[in-house]
This record gives structure tokens, sequence and C-alpha cells, in this order.
């Protein structure tokens, strides 16, 4: 262990209790800098609680989450995502209301270097940044594809474009780490097979670490480099996918023991 | 080099201001109405970034109305001797006129305050909650008043100094429509609008949701303030039943009625909505009317309420709401 570098994020002794019930359990991981890893197991093992947990949504009733070395754990979601870390959601999540540029732009908020008088007063600095925000955000949009929709409502788009859309909105805030939580839910087989190509390129170009949560397996064993696999809130097994495929305590978790 | 924004605003500026010239020729009744249209545009657009941009329910807007018409008004009843004789040198329209612009400063900035204390605990709430709590803050301002003495209590304020003309409203209308618009129309204003769309989603961004709706709540406050400056130097006469939820809730009717998060659907309703009883005040008064008619429109509130419900029957999102002025981007 003392040969690896730092990693981008170690959760330690992660325990977090609703309750009487323990959602997850003394969750060790760790993910490294431009990695791309994977987090699976059967419905209700804790996966979206773990994303919750590294995102802030919840705090863990004890161990640590740091991030870059520093801790995060129970810090507010806005805080953690300008430290780093951003995410798309299992049920989409964009902002109706707006076009599928604004919903970009949106996310550049956070970048700002103005404030509320620069936008009252509207002077040459405003016009500046905002000139800038706008081509960020139309670059950002033509890697995707998207950059033809750009004024387009983004309840317009197709459902594969909206999941891909809530992709560029995380990207733009600049992440070390993107999670993303079941992308490929309600994908097509030929949707999936782009959203495989499209997470890897987005691992390489924007270099960046990738933590996915997903029920396919072909998506997920064929592009992560490490799977974690988590039952009733504890991490069972680790490894390549081809480790993980003949885990004895994997096919448990799946399929259930022979009688 | 200005920005489009602003040349609106100055141009528009200098035009209340030659209109307002020729404001002794209007109808005294028609000028009052005329006026307080003015105050209800400021009144509407400003609770509109709360109820229509930033999707929170605030029912207390008439309570920071108050606050700031009682400030504004107990500033130029009590501190007139002192503060027109320092500004004496200056003339007597530019003293009057500082004079008032700091009373209405005054005004907007106690309820811009009031705004702050009240929405930063109950701002963790969402929806009917909050908007419990807003109206619980109005009726709590309201029943202060009337119980403190020097406010004149239940008997009212009056306030002799009727300052408020069409420069100051038509003024202060614009100045409102300019922040608001201003705001909303950068990355920083599409802050609010991330809080209205997704909560959890704009936090997931970076953005500080709480910060927004505390600003929003206290940037609306603080307008409300002002045109509660404006109405009370223009009644010259203000009692704590002129603010109650009814006021409240007919502000909201008009951010609904235009169209949540359409500022310019919202100042035609304000502006509707402020002529529409007088209007039907006088269509009742027609000789050719058949009688029962005449008594229906009589009644007022009868058609006015009628006509709400046929609006949220057939345009729920509002009159302007959902319509989208486009702008091009580079």
């Amino acid at each position: 262990m003392s040969g690896e570098p730092e990693p981008l994020l170690d959760l330690r002794d992660v325990t977090v209790r609703f309750g009487g019930l323990k959602a997850v359990s003394e969750f060790n991981f760790r993910i490294q800098h431009n990695e791309l890893v994977g987090l699976i197991g059967p419905n209700g093992a804790g996966k979206t609680t773990i994303f919750n947990l590294i995102t802030g949504v919840y705090r863990p009733t004890s161990g640590a989450i740091l991030f870059e070395g520093r801790p995060v754990a129970g810090k507010k979601p806005y805080l953690i995502t300008k430290r780093g870390i951003a995410r798309t959601f299992q049920n989409i999540r964009l902002f109706a209301s707006m076009s599928v540029f604004d919903n970009v732009r949106a996310a550049f908020n956070m970048q700002l270097r103005h404030g509320i008088h620069h936008a009252l007063w509207r002077g040459r600095g405003l016009a500046a940044e905002e000139a800038r925000i706008q081509q960020e955000a139309h670059e950002l949009l033509k890697i995707f594809r998207l950059d033809k929709h750009a004024e387009a409502a983004c309840t317009s788009l197709s459902y594969g474009d909206q999941r891909r859309l809530e992709i560029v909105r995380a990207l733009a805030t600049r992440p070390k780490l993107i999670l993303l939580d079941e992308p490929a839910a309600g994908m097509n087989p030929t949707e999936k097979t782009e959203l495989m190509e499209l997470i890897r390129f987005v691992q390489e170009k924007f270099s960046i670490a990738v933590l996915l949560v997903e029920h396919d397996m072909r998506v997920v064993m064929g592009i992560c480099q490490r799977i974690a696999v988590v039952d009733y809130g504890i991490k069972i097994a680790e490894g390549c996918a081809s480790e993980i495929q003949c885990d004895p305590a994997v096919i448990r978790a799946y399929l259930g023991v022979a009688a | 080099m200005l920005e489009r924004n602003k040349i609106i605003l100055l141009a528009s500026l200098v035009v209340i201001f030659a209109a307002s010239r020729f404001s002794s020729r209007i109808d005294p009744y028609y000028y009052q109405i005329i006026l307080f249209a003015g105050i209800n545009v400021i009144l509407a657009t400003s609770l509109n970034l709360v109820n229509g941009y930033t999707g929170q329910f605030s029912l207390g807007h008439a309570g920071f109305m108050s606050v700031g018409a009682y400030t504004a008004g107990m500033f130029t009843t009590y501190a007139s001797g002192a503060w027109l004789g320092a500004l004496k040198p200056l003339g007597a329209f530019a003293s009057n006129s500082l004079f008032f612009a700091i009373a209405l400063c005054l005004g907007g900035l106690a309820a811009g305050l009031t705004g702050l204390v009240v929405g930063i605990p109950s701002l963790r709430l969402k929806g009917d909650y909050l908007a419990i709590v807003t109206l619980g803050f109005g009726e709590i301002i309201k029943v202060v008043i009337e119980n403190v003495d020097t406010l004149g209590g239940s008997r009212g304020l009056s306030v002799p100094l009727g300052y408020t003309n069409l420069f100051w409203v038509y003024a202060m209308a614009a100045v409102t429509i300019y922040v608001i618009v201003s705001l909303v129309n950068s990355t920083y204003g599409r802050g609010f609008l991330t809080v209205r769309d997704d909560e959890i989603a704009a936090e997931a961004m970076g953005i500080n949701t709480t910060k927004y709706k505390v600003l929003a709540f206290t940037v609306a406050a603080f307008f409300a303030g002002i045109a509660g400056g404006l109405y009370a130097h223009l009644t010259q006469f203000i009692n704590p039943e002129g603010f109650n939820f009814l006021k409240s809730v007919d502000i909201v009717t008009m951010v609904i009625l235009g169209g949540m998060g359409s500022t310019g659907g919202v100042v035609f309703a304000a502006i509707v909505l402020t002529i529409l009883p007088e209007w039907l005040r006088w269509l009742s008064e027609r000789p050719f009317l058949p009688h029962w008619l005449a008594g229906l429109l009589e009644n007022r509130m009868i058609p006015y309420s009628l006509l709400l419900i046929l609006l949220m029957l057939l345009r729920p999102q509002g009159l302007f709401g959902g319509i989208h002025f486009k702008r091009k981007h580079a």
C-alpha cells in the first residue's frame, strides 16, 4: 500500500445508519486520479447511498471521506461540488424550464468571479465573463454533439440526449471526479454502446476519474478498470472484471446459494 | 460604453421625468389610479423574484410593505424639521427630493433587513409550509403595529408630507424592473432559476441554494419596503388593516395572473388588476345595463373573482407564463 500514490477519493470505514438500519457498513474504498471505477450490487445494496455520502446529501454516522486528502464528509453538497466532485442523477434532474444551453451555463455559476453588484451594474467585466462562459458552454455542447439543440428546451431532447446533457452539465463544473448514477438506465443496446464510448471518452479527454453505478453488467464489465461489489451495505468483492465475474461471494449475492 | 439594460433604464427615467411635468393636467381620480398601478407594479415584480423566479411561495409581501411604509412615514414625519433644515442650502426642490429619497431608502432597508431576518430561518421550509410561515409573519407585523402607540396603533398613522408623485412612483418601478431583469439575465442570476427548477441538482452544480433563496427574499422585501414608502406618502394615512393578508393575496394574484417568472406579464397584470375594479365600478353605473347586471357589477369582487377562476381554468400558467422571449447567442 505504501507504494501507492495518494488516492483522489478515500472512503475509510464509512458507516451510515438510518434508525436501526445500517445502510452502509464500514465501507472502505479508494479511487485514484483518472481511474474508471464501477460500483455494482443488487437492488437496495446501498450504491446510491454511497453516492449520497460522497456528495454530501447524507452525513456518515462514522468513518471518514477524504477527497485529495481533505475531509469532505458532511459538508454541504455545493461545497463538495466546488472541491471537484460532480454527479449525474439516476432519475434525470435537468433544469426543466431552461434551454439546453442555459442548463450548461447555469453550471458555470460557481466559477463566477462577478457577484450581485456586477450583475446589476452590468459593466464590461460582466460582459467579458458572460462571453467567456457562453463560449465554453458552447464548446462543451459541441464536443457532445448537442450544439445543434442548444436553443431547444431541454425537456424536448431524447432520453439518451438528456442523459448526455446531464453529463455535459456536470463537466461544466470542471470536476476531478464525476459520479454517474445509472447512466444506462432506460437505454437501448445501441445507446448503451454509445454511452460506453462516451464515458471512456470523458475519462480520457478531461482526464478525470469516473465512478459508475450501473445495473447493466455489459456496460460495467466493458469499461471499468476496477469494480467494487456491495451487498447489504457491505463491500463483498473488489477487483477487475474477470475477478469479479468468478468471485463466489458475488455470484451468491446475485444468484443466491444452490439448494 | 453602456450596456443595453442601462440605456433602457436611463431613457425610461428621462421619459418618466418629462411625463411627470404634465401630471397636474391629469384628472385627480385617474392620477390616483395611475400611481396605485405603479406601486402595484413594484410590489408584483419584486414578489415575482421570490414566487416566480426562485419558486418559493411567500404570502407576506404586505408585511414587508408595511415595514417600509411605517419606517419611511415615521422618518418624514419626525425628522423633517432637522433634515429639511440641514438640506435647505440645496434649494426647496432638491432638498425635498433628497429627503424623500432617503426616506424611501430607509423604508426599503428596514424591510430588506426584516426580509433577511425572516428569510434565514423560514427558507428551510418549502411550499405550503413556507407560505404559512410568511403569512404568520405578515400577521405578526400587523399585530405589532396595532399595539405600538407611537405608530398610531390600530388608529393608523397620518403622514403629512405627500411627496409621492408620478416621477417617484414610476422611477422606482423602472429601477425595480431593471434590478430584477438584470439579476435574472446573468449567469449569477440564473442561480435563482436553478433553485426553482431543481434544488438538489442546483446544489450538485455547486450552487448555494440557501444563499439564493435568502437573497431573493431580501431583495423582494427591499422593494416592497420602497413601495410601502411610496404608498404612505401617497395616501398620507396608513393603518395596519391596509397591509393585511388580503393585500398579500392581491399581490400574489398579480404574479400568478401575469405568469410566474415573466416580468413583462407581471407588470401587465399589476396594471390591469389595479384598473379592473375601477373599470367595473364605472361599468356598473352605466344606465343602459339591466338592473340585475348592474347590481352584479356593482359588487365588483364577483366578476373579478369569476375572471380569475376562468383564467386559471383556461391558462393556469398565467397570461404570459411559459413564453420565452428568445435572445440570440453568439
